[in-house]
């Protein structure tokens, strides 16, 4: 066997291995200028008629204190809607409060689409504009936000969580995060 | 129960892949004509089911049949008919279908018209395509089913992400398909090849044609996809060097590659193993470039809900295919005798430069698009590979290349006059340097754009001449040029027409590249700006309703001295069921320039954000593209070509074939 004739599947096997190595990085773990910053200063109105502290919106004050997860959702969003169950078992944990930045979306819709789903949220904030989100440096919906309870972001996720994401990733944070 | 149907012929499918993939192979290997045939029937009927898989889906989009999951996630009942059947392969698992149905389509016209190939040859290659197509259909099955169904049924669908909602999309990855798939059938015989120990130049000969089919729906395909660019995406360019716009550019860099080999081969018997390798590797980089796409290890940002086990998929789909293949290529290639000898000033000569320099174009856009993936593997930070790595680097190699293009076709097989043919091409030679001359005169500024365009100028003209000395045009009588005319075969005609438009492509490129000018400023109403000599007067912006969004639509009246040259209306359109907006551009274009505008956003004093370019040469980019696939196909009606041809084939093949050449048989 002349070495020439190797060389092809010698360069293959590299690439092949940088593949290998590449799937297994995060791709939703996208680096944040804001990860370990105290979240940007905010106040967001509520959205009256969704059940819960008759439609309080909510404010960077109130983000410490405790541990707080800040979930970026819409109801024109899909993914929204498969990572919503996951929310819902979360929201069981007693840890952590979750906010919802309702994100350019109709007040009605958001209210529709809560009645359906069922509401996680202990508050939710109407960013009709998104210029709330453009602080937090949101590119796409949904994004999760992990804060500590001294209001400092921790962890973002881009995307929809899966099981597996809430389980390996976000609930151990969160149990670090609260002793 | 029509999702269920189409879920069931994909089985079938399946399972008839499964039986392409063995037993002709087996039937070969033992020479029976019974197990050989099997390959044939399984083919045809993989494409049928396939065919029915296909229209099932394509039924659940038409009539919005939101209890499919993934018609619910990419449709929308209010969207118009021709999105709702693009939106069949606009996501990932309906567009994996389409991959699979033009795999199987190829396999069956490789059935159906391969009827002059040795029957162990076509077994062998039908063997082939039935491996790939059971990788790519338990793919489908186990990661990415269309048919899956829903609950709850969702009241209406997502909708299709409104960028793609756009007729120049709609047909891109159709092409694009085409011709990354179509590359399967040379990766096939090549594969073919090597299990039987021979390639000669009968084998080029039945290979060309697929090449040849491939790259002119790959090259309609990338210019589909970059027009696209152009007018939807709002920002004057048409090239962004995109990790997805790259993973189709370098299976067609390869593609040309081996297309200019395989000529070679047919012509010389030479340059073997080096073909062969081209035909596995543009096959390779093609599923590579499904990869990148389809797993997200890329474009990480806007791949949402990427599934990792769909990454992992292709992934060893990739490894069998590709390790697969290079490893038999590694042990089976060094024992194929080596073919004729040439010198380097010649017709082969000239090629393998080509494929010299069009393989290191295609290495060097592999690492610039790669990059950031080592980087990141080896844990050396996030980097991002832009335009100016590749600006430098791929323009230095394709320079040489287009002096070369015009001088190769003139160079004798064997051993070629160099002096001869730059003499031959004096003409050519001085209008490039007038043309270099007045560009930079006229334009200004960068000699290297003007140099581009006298390049352009060398190689059309250059290529006409290669044909007019063909036909001996002007040195003998001209009716008897006409009647050379006549007896030139259409790969003659072919070359000349794709080598030229290649010539109005990289005019075009040059052009839009180095002069572009624009202006980007906020307009009221009433307001007028000049930009390259033309007068834009906005008018206005006008609100209006679209049939699934709702349009803001800015007007600009162009005049040039005072005389009326358009009426420019460019949109921004929103689509509610997405939240998105999209910018339609306007675009006036003239033979030698666009005018191009945009309305973006607007402020509280009633001024609106625009943007105006005026884009030289632009057209001549997409123009050259298509002409340079419409060359490819007069080459493909080439009697030597076509497929099922003729006696003189075989006569060719018999006459080369070598001495005692075993039991390929040269008449059928």
């Amino acid at each position: 066997m002349r070495l020439v004739y190797v060389i092809p599947l010698v360069v293959f096997a590299t690439v092949a291995a940088a593949f290998g190595v590449g799937l297994t990085l995060k791709p939703n773990v996208v680096p944040s200028a804001l990860i370990d910053k105290p979240v940007p200063e905010f106040t967001l109105a509520g959205l009256p008629g969704d059940g819960v502290e008759s439609g309080k919106g909510f404010s960077s004050a109130d983000l410490t204190g405790r541990v707080s997860i800040v979930n970026v959702f819409a109801s024109w969003c899909f993914p929204c809607r498969v990572e919503h169950p996951l929310l819902m078992r979360l929201a069981r944990n007693p840890k952590v409060r979750i906010f919802g930045l309702n994100y350019k979306d109709r007040p009605e819709d958001a209210r529709a689409w809560l009645k359906e789903l069922g509401n996680p949220y202990d508050r939710i904030g109407v960013d009709r504009d998104g210029r709330i989100a453009i602080d937090w440096g949101v590119y796409g919906v949904p994004e999760t936000f992990i804060i500590d309870a001294e209001g400092r972001i921790r962890y973002k996720h881009v995307g929809p969580i899966t099981p597996s994401d809430l389980d390996e990733i976000i609930v151990p944070i969160i149990e670090r995060l609260s002793e | 129960m029509i999702a269920e149907i189409g879920h069931y012929a994909l089985l079938l499918a399946l399972a008839l892949a499964i039986a392409q993939g063995t037993l002709p192979l087996w039937g070969a290997g033992r020479d029976d004509p019974k197990f050989m045939a099997v390959g044939s029937v399984a083919a045809v009927g993989q494409f049928a089911f396939l065919a029915i898989a296909f229209a099932s889906l394509t039924y659940l989009y038409v009539v919005s049949d939101f209890s499919v999951e993934n018609v619910a996630q990419n449709s929308h009942s209010a969207k118009p008919l021709l999105y709702k059947i693009s939106g069949v392969w606009s996501n990932h698992e309906g567009s994996m279908v389409l991959w699979v149905l033009i795999l199987a389509l190829f396999g069956a016209m490789v059935a159906l018209f391969g009827t002059n190939l040795p029957p162990g040859l076509r077994a062998r290659v039908l063997a082939v395509q039935g491996w790939i197509g059971i990788a790519f259909l338990a793919f489908i099955l186990f990661t990415s089913n269309p048919f899956l169904r829903l609950s709850p049924v969702p009241a209406d669908g997502n909708g299709l992400n409104p960028l793609l909602q756009d007729p120049g999309l709609a047909f891109h990855p159709p092409f694009l398909y085409l011709g990354y798939v179509g590359f399967s059938v040379a990766f096939s015989f090549a594969i073919a090849a090597l299990i039987e120990g021979r390639v000669d130049p009968a084998w080029a000969r039945w290979v060309r044609p697929w090449t040849l089919a491939a790259w002119c729906a790959l090259t309609l395909g990338i210019a589909l996809g970059s027009w696209w660019a152009y007018y939807e995406l709002g920002w004057g360019g048409f090239w962004f060097w995109d990790p997805v716009e790259n993973s189709s550019f370098m299976p067609w860099l390869a593609g040309t590659a081996l297309l200019h080999s395989a000529i070679v081969l047919e012509r010389r018997d030479a340059l073997k193993s080096w073909t062969i390798l081209l035909a596995i590797t543009t096959f390779v980089l093609s599923l590579i470039g499904t990869f990148l796409v389809r797993s997200g290890v890329l474009t990480s940002v806007h791949t949402f809900a990427t599934d990792p086990a769909r990454g992992l998929f292709i992934l060893m789909i990739l490894i069998v295919a590709a390790g697969g293949s290079l490893a038999l290529f590694a042990t089976r290639a060094p024992k194929l005798k080596a073919g004729g000898l040439f010198a380097p000033i010649s017709r082969e000569g000239a090629l393998v430069l080509n494929n010299l320099l069009l393989v290191t174009a295609c290495a060097t856009v592999f690492l610039g698009t790669l990059y950031p993936l080592f980087l990141d593997a080896l844990d050396l930070g996030k980097v991002s590979v832009g335009a100016p790595y590749f600006n430098a680097t791929f323009i230095p190699i394709m320079t040489p290349l287009v002096m070369a293009m015009a001088v190769g076709p003139m160079l004798a097989w064997k051993r070629g006059d160099i002096k001869g043919v730059i003499g031959r091409l004096k003409f050519a030679l001085g209008v490039g340097m007038i043309v270099t001359l007045g560009a930079w005169y006229a334009m200004g500024g960068q000699v290297l754009a003007a140099a581009g365009i006298g390049l352009a100028a060398w190689l059309v003209l250059g290529s006409l001449m290669e044909f007019a000395g063909r036909i001996k045009l002007f040195r003998i009588p001209f009716a008897a040029s006409l009647s050379r005319l006549r007896h030139l075969p259409r790969s003659a005609f072919g070359m000349t027409i794709a080598h030229a438009a290649l010539g109005i492509v990289v005019a075009g490129i040059t052009a839009s590249s180095a002069w572009q000018t624009e202006k980007i400023l906020v307009m009221t109403k009433g307001d007028s700006v000049e930009l390259a000599g033309y007068s834009f007067v906005f008018a206005g912006v006008e609100e209006t309703e679209g049939p699934n969004y709702t349009v803001k639509r800015g007007t600009f009246e162009v005049t040039l001295d005072g005389r009326d040259v358009a009426t420019l209306t460019a949109e921004r359109r929103f689509y509610p069921v997405r939240n998105m907006t999209t910018t339609e551009a306007a675009i006036h274009t003239t033979w030698f320039a666009d005018l191009y505008a945009v309305v973006g956003d607007a402020d509280e004093k009633g001024g609106w954000t625009v943007r105006l370019y005026h884009n030289p040469l632009v057209p001549w980019i997409w123009v050259g593209a298509v002409l340079m696939a419409l060359g490819g196909l007069v080459s493909l009606t080439d009697r030597r070509h076509r497929v099922g041809a003729p006696a003189r084939a075989r006569k060719t093949a018999a006459r080369t074939k070598p001495p005692g050449g075993g039991a390929r048989p040269a008449t059928a």
